[in-house]
């Protein structure tokens, strides 16, 4: 809903004529819901700030939030959903920061009754609720980044592939396995199968605290489908427990080489490849 | 009707498989390669399947005949270059290719024929070369 010309006009005498009681009441409601998790001066400062930018705005000629004159008053706001966000403001206590200023409105219109109509208030509101909204889509915009990043990275930390010998790869896990990191440790070690070419893959789960069914279920999808693609799967650092919880829940390895280390399954993995190096050592040799 | 090439590289028969599989070209595709094993005399099967984006219940049976149907002939049949997403969705399918030797990469897979034949024909020819009596120079 935009403002008429003339309402946007009126909005703009009110604010600069009256900067003083507005700013102060503004920041009395803000200062109130935050309750001192922002200096005082910090706060002047971004109630300010707002303030300028919106008179700016107006006085441009701005009729709408949408409007290109309120260019840098969505940057203002947008900045300052940021970083309230950032720093683990609550979305209301992030949108009270702009409500609070149709709080400031009322109490002024109410003391000065020449200062605008009931018909000007809706419409100052609702230019107000259009910027609260907008403060609101930033900061759950900027906390929505935020988690994909972290989950991201989470990822990313915790499933390395290590190549351990020409055409054997590792991959430690450490960490609870998830279905969503048990899919992205499956695709990395098949891709790295094929980039690397390696018939070997050795997974340690040295790091694991506890193997139910579902990990043990994720751990010999990926065994399985490593096979199918040609490469044969290692399990390795079963520890003493861990190998008592798989014998009590009675998960089937079949015939899948499991080994209590990882050296012992890097030792496993080159007896069974010796032939190939066994052939290559004399070539070299002459 | 699309017809997949086979070509022969030494003693194998390299089917590499670049198109969506009908049952025509299916079909087609097993007699051919008898046909070829018979008349070449041929005792490795590779067959590529890096190009196919989709293996499902249909191509995983065709696979399962080719390689009876080699081995019928005396020929082994190793299935080469299945992709990690493949590997995947055939895993989550619960579909494992039986009976059929995977191999990471054309090159892996003529190794582990050529080991395979070697061990053979140690057993039947004691004059034969010691080490990969098959394999290329």
């Amino acid at each position: 809903m935009a403002l008429s010309t003339d309402e946007s006009g009126r909005l703009a005498d009110l604010l600069t004529s009256r900067t003083e009681a507005i700013t102060q009441r503004w920041t009395e409601v803000v200062a109130g819901q935050l309750r001192g998790r922002l200096s005082q001066a910090e706060l002047v400062r971004q109630v300010q700030e707002l303030h300028r930018a919106l008179v700016d705005a107006l006085g441009k000629g701005a009729v709408d939030l949408a409007a290109e004159e309120a260019a840098e008053l969505r940057a203002v706001l947008a900045e300052l959903s940021r970083r309230q966000a950032r720093q683990g403001f609550s979305a209301t206590e992030t949108a009270t920061g702009v409500f609070a200023l149709k709080d400031a409105l009322l109490g002024v219109m109410e003391a000065d009754q020449t200062a605008g109509t009931l018909r000007d208030y809706v419409a100052f509101s609702a230019l107000v609720d259009q910027m609260s909204l907008f403060t609101f889509e930033s900061y759950v915009r900027t906390r929505e980044s935020l988690i994909a990043d972290q989950a991201e990275q989470l990822l990313e930390l915790s499933t390395p592939v290590v190549k351990l010998w020409e055409g054997v790869v590792a991959v430690p896990l450490v960490g609870t396995l998830d279905s969503a990191r048990a899919q992205v440790v499956m695709e990395r070690l098949l891709q790295t199968l094929v980039d690397t070419s390696s018939p070997y893959a050795i997974i340690d789960i040295t790091g694991v605290p506890a193997v139910d069914t579902q990990v043990a279920q994720h751990i010999l999808k990926t065994v399985v489908a490593a096979r199918l693609m040609g490469a044969d799967c290692i399990i390795s650092g079963i520890r003493p427990q861990i190998a008592q919880t798989i014998v009590a829940l009675g998960i089937e390895f079949g015939d899948i080489a499991t080994k209590a280390s990882l050296a012992d399954a890097l030792r496993h993995v080159l007896r069974h490849g010796g032939v190939e190096t066994s052939r290559r050592q004399p070539r070299r040799e002459l | 009707m699309e017809r997949v090439p086979i070509l022969k590289i030494g003693d194998i028969l390299l089917v590499s498989i670049q198109v969506d599989m009908s049952d025509q070209t299916a079909v087609a595709l097993q007699e051919d390669l008898a046909e070829r094993i018979v008349a070449t005399g041929c005792h490795g099967v590779i067959i590529d399947i890096t190009a196919l984006d989709i293996v499902d219940s249909f191509v995983g049976r065709m696979l399962s005949t080719i390689a009876s149907i080699s081995r019928v002939l005396d020929a082994e049949t190793v299935v080469v270059g299945m992709r990690p997403a493949v590997a995947i969705t055939l895993v989550e399918l619960g579909l494992s290719l039986n009976g059929i030797r995977t191999a990471l990469n054309v090159e892996r897979g003529m190794e582990l024929i050529a080991a395979g034949r070697g061990h053979d024909e140690d057993d039947w020819f004691d004059d034969g070369p010691d080490t990969e009596p098959t394999a290329s120079p």
